[in-house]
């Protein structure tokens, strides 16, 4: 064995452990703590397969700003906070639904003969994708900008306090 | 660099940009215009519906195939257009009472016009995933406007999660269409599926799993059978004006990606998804107009009923093969639809901005307190059930016809089993008439209506009326639209 495969096995145990930490744990901030690990976990994960660049935004984006928005918004619930015991009448259910999901996706990985690219991409992958971000894909990104800002002023509208009319 | 030479062709979206980004400037910086801002948002639409008028005929390929430009494409941009400038005009006096931030949503509801015009003519599914993301995300805000109306708030949430769950599964039938052909873009995936030494004939089996996944978000947006419960929830609770785009704009964009992307991409397996599309049509027909019969509250009524139409909309789809005339049915019928709905829905709003009331037993009487709008009640429901002379008849007749002409016993089955949904529509429409002439009002006082919503009931009454009569220019607008793509000519 070598030790990129010792190294894989450890990464994805904690990280399946962190995510069963996530929906077995009856604390809702704990789970949500875990939640971060299992995060960190697919970004290591990232970079054993050499993805540096998905696994910096990985830790950004997952682990830096959602992760810390489930904290925030646990926080400043109090009724969350309150409460100790977070239960689910209904986790048998889920606990089946999940098990197909995960037995689809596991069969389908190895069922079909997925198209790969035969080449491999050289340079510097940062450079790549920017240079993708603003010839190819132009337009999706630009379009992205609009969706993003009409979001924004979306969540401002939900989000404020009751209107005064 | 590729693409920017044929920048003029994206006029209409970029209109649409520089003046939602207008009205939400000028919301910003000056606080009394926010009515003023709905004729600036008026404007804008007419201007791009003059520019998209201009480009009807040309055609091409923009930023590396993320976009087409064709009359097909053209003619939904010009629906979208139209809807939105009719749902602003009938939103004016509406929004004025119930919210102080209506400059946003005028701003919000160009976008989501925007969102859909991208989306019509995206031809890469990178990009129809993001457009459809677009106009999903601008709907559920628009749906959840009213904060202080818990049932506006119920509605928008029911939507978002609908919604979520449903673009999730589309997503990842998307990957599996990627993963087997290896492209994202809808003419390359063509060919792959179509060449027979292409590798994917020993996936061939994954090819009807994924189409069912994708169908799964276009259903959700047009409100099918199976992906249909938001739809009543949602059109009660949002504000009536947004409900009235909801039944039109989005769904209209639906379909044009759904006739897209199977027409384009999946030619090769028509013969899976003509059978997947008729059962569902079916289904969604049968039910919308059953379930229809029982409601009590006109906004859910409207509802169904407009499920039971995406169903009539969908035999168009079943039957677009060479030598029919189904999707140009579907055009037609589309255009008749947006009339006729919007249409509804305006009077709807007129008649709860005047009473505050939405349910169906206090529109008795409605003819001697508001002769006007009881008549152009009418004139929307015989259209909606389609009866002649007005826009709904026009495109029953083109859909039911290209059923017919497909030949084969279960396609008239199929029209046979249209024809008499209709005949079970019309019991619930005219059930509402009978309410309006014949019975005796609680309260004899006549309507205020304000002019704005005047305008708009006049219009869409008179645009169903004269389709009805005098359909040849929109039979050839609707002819023109498809002869361009030459999978999609009648020919």
């Amino acid at each position: 064995m070598t030790l990129l495969q010792i190294a894989f096995l450890i990464i994805s145990a904690v990280t399946i452990l962190a995510a069963l930490g996530v929906v077995v744990g009856r604390n809702i901030l704990r789970n949500a703590l875990a939640l971060i690990l299992a995060f960190l976990g697919v970004a290591a994960l990232y970079l054993l397969l050499e993805a540096t660049f998905l696994a910096a935004v990985q830790v950004l984006i997952y682990v830096g700003a959602i992760a810390v928005l489930i904290l925030f918004a646990i926080m400043l619930t109090e009724r969350l906070m309150k409460q100790e015991r977070a239960t689910n009448e209904q986790w048998w259910v889920v606990l089946v639904a999940s098990a197909l999901l995960a037995a689809i996706l596991i069969f389908l990985v190895g069922a079909v003969e997925w198209q790969v690219t035969p080449t491999e991409i050289g340079g510097d992958p940062i450079a790549n994708l920017g240079r993708a971000l603003l010839t190819t894909y132009v337009l999706p990104f630009e379009v992205a900008s609009l969706l993003l800002l009409m979001a924004l002023v979306g969540a401002i509208i939900i989000a404020r306090e009751r209107e005064e009319a | 660099m590729p693409g920017f030479e044929n920048l003029p062709l994206l006029s209409p979206e970029i209109t649409l940009t520089i003046f939602a980004l207008l009205v939400l400037g000028l919301d910003l910086a000056f606080k009394r215009l926010k009515d003023a801002l709905a004729y600036v948002a008026i404007g804008g639409l007419i201007l791009a519906i003059m520019l998209t008028a201009h480009l009807f005929g040309t055609q091409g390929s923009l930023f590396s195939g993320m976009l087409v430009v064709d009359s097909f494409a053209l003619y939904f941009k010009i629906i979208a257009c139209l809807t939105t400038g009719l749902v602003i005009l009938s939103s004016i006096a509406f929004m004025k009472e119930k919210t102080p931030y209506r400059g946003e949503f005028y701003g919000l509801l160009l976008l989501a016009t925007l969102a859909i015009t991208l989306l019509v003519g995206a031809s890469d599914l990178v990009m129809i995933y993001l457009s459809f993301e677009f106009v999903s995300l601008t709907c559920y805000v628009l749906v959840g406007y009213l904060r202080g109306d818990p049932k506006s708030s119920e509605a928008g949430i029911k939507y978002f999660l609908y919604g979520a769950v449903t673009s999730a599964v589309m997503l990842y039938g998307m990957s599996l269409i990627y993963g087997i052909t290896g492209s994202t873009q809808l003419t390359v995936i063509a060919d792959n599926f179509l060449s027979p030494s292409s590798p994917v004939a020993s996936t061939r089996w994954l090819i009807l799993p994924a189409v069912l996944f994708i169908l799964a978000g276009f259903g959700f947006k047009i409100a099918l059978v199976p992906f249909h419960q938001w739809a009543p929830d949602a059109y009660e609770g949002a504000p009536t004006p947004i409900a009235a785009f909801l039944s039109v704009g989005p769904k209209a964009a639906g379909f044009a990606v759904l006739i897209r992307v199977l027409l384009t991409a999946l030619p090769a397996y028509q013969i899976d998804w003509i059978a997947l599309l008729s059962g569902i049509s079916l289904v969604s027909m049968t039910f919308g107009n059953l379930v229809a019969i029982q409601q009590t509250n006109i906004k859910r009524m409207l509802a169904y009923s407009s499920i039971a139409q995406v169903g009539y909309i969908l035999l168009g789809v079943v039957a677009a093969g060479p030598g029919t005339v189904g999707i140009m049915g579907v055009l037609l019928f589309i255009l008749a639809y947006l009339f006729t709905n919007l249409g509804a829905f305006v009077a709807v709003v007129a008649f709860s901005y005047a009473t505050g009331s939405d349910e169906i037993a206090d529109y008795a009487g409605l003819l001697r307190r508001a002769p006007l709008l009881a008549a152009a009640l009418v004139v929307f429901f015989m259209s909606l059930a389609g009866m002649p002379p007005t826009a709904g008849f026009l495109g029953k007749l083109f859909v039911f016809g290209a059923v017919i002409q497909m030949g084969q016993k279960v396609f008239y089955f199929l029209a046979v089993a249209g024809v008499l949904n209709s005949v079970i529509s019309l019991y619930y429409y005219f059930n509402v008439v009978r309410l309006m002439f014949f019975l005796p009002a609680k309260d004899e006082t006549s309507l205020q209506i304000p002019r704005s919503l005047v305008v708009a009931v006049a219009i869409t009454m008179a645009m169903t009326l004269v389709m009805g009569f005098y359909p040849q220019p929109f039979i050839d607008l609707a002819t023109r639209s498809v002869v361009t793509v030459a999978m999609l000519s009648p020919q």
